[in-house]
């Protein structure tokens, strides 16, 4: 059975614990990193993580891609939304279609 | 374009024929599943946008619950009364398959902890909390399911885009490499094997002109000779 996990600042991931998932509260990129490749590896089936640490964590982030779990998705923390939630699915288009054709001109 | 280094032999020519024929086949093959990779990939990103956009916004009303709270509780009481959960997430990970590409489906099942298993998602008492804790929680609860269908959606976008540009560059190798230099060898080949065919039908031509010469020539030394008989 596979597991959902949260990784962001602790702010952000309470609510998250209220609901029954697994909360990893992290303070720097560093530390969400290792995290993530630790529970990565512990059978996740699903990874939320917020934005403040995606930005810094797209190369690792970037190994999951293919793989069938876990699925790692950004989600906007309590200090806002980044976009890089909606810039990662820009970016799943671009790739598959060679241009960005769903978001044109509209950021 | 180079032709393949191989020998202009009748043997090669037929097992190119043949790689000729896989390779064409093969690319039709590849282009119709890109071409139906792209269109599931292009209605499933339409709908992951629409889906983002949505539990982000809710996500952030989520977000400003939870401030709320903790501004009316301190954050030690809010940390207590959120600190054991009372329902747990039962994730189950299945597998669907979508024009050979394995995606994961998620199906999720909440599991009250507390004997009964009455609809209570509260994992505190309410003496000591806010309301709009329960709120914020509450909210959450419901943009859960959400979530989770965010995450299988945005995976399997994830997994078709990456496919689609494996497939693409597998259908660009055989259309603008492979096949031209299949072609270009088999007419390599050809060729050679006309030339080679002209060569000696002229091989041939001379060498019987040559031996109808020399019959004449023995016709015409017999003749002579015979001649020479009669008369003398």
């Amino acid at each position: 059975m596979a597991k959902i996990g949260v990784i962001g600042d602790a702010q952000s991931v309470l609510g998250f614990k209220a609901f029954g998932l697994d909360v990893f509260a992290c303070n720097t990129a560093q530390e969400a990193a290792g995290k993530l490749h630790q529970i990565a590896k512990e059978g996740y089936g699903i990874i939320y993580i917020t934005e403040r640490f995606c930005r810094d964590l797209q190369e690792e982030m970037d190994v999951y891609v293919s793989a069938r779990t876990p699925a790692i998705i950004p989600i906007p923390g309590v200090d806002g939304n980044f976009g890089i939630g909606i810039s990662n699915v820009k970016k799943s288009v671009e790739r598959a279609v060679g241009a960005d054709i769903l978001f044109g001109g509209d950021n | 374009m180079a032709r393949l280094n191989v020998n202009p032999t009748r043997m090669v020519l037929t097992n190119l024929k043949k790689q000729l024929k896989v390779a064409v086949r093969g690319h039709k093959l590849m282009k119709d599943k890109r071409d139906e990779l792209m269109k599931r990939f292009l209605e499933l990103a339409r709908e992951n946008k629409a889906l983002r956009e949505e539990v982000e916004a809710q996500l952030m009303e989520v977000y400003a619950s939870f401030s709320i709270a903790s501004a009316v509780m301190t954050p030690d009481m809010m940390e207590e009364a959120l600190m054991f959960p009372k329902q747990g997430v039962k994730l189950t990970v299945g597998s669907k398959n979508i024009m050979s590409v394995d995606v994961p489906v998620f199906d999720f099942e909440t599991e009250s902890q507390s004997a009964g298993g009455e609809s209570n998602i509260f994992p505190y008492g309410f003496a000591n909390t806010s309301g709009e804790l329960d709120t914020a929680i509450e909210k959450l609860s419901d943009i859960f399911p959400k979530m989770l269908k965010l995450a299988a959606m945005e995976k399997e976008a994830g997994m078709l885009s990456d496919e689609i540009e494996k497939t693409r560059r597998r259908v660009n190798a055989l259309e603008y490499v492979k096949i031209p230099q299949y072609q270009e060898t088999i007419r390599y080949i050809t060729m050679k094997l006309d030339e080679d065919e002209r060569g000696n039908q002229t091989r041939l031509m001379k060498v019987k002109d040559m031996m109808v010469a020399q019959a004449i020539e023995e016709k015409k030394e017999r003749d002579k000779e015979a001649y020479a008989e009669y008369a003398g």
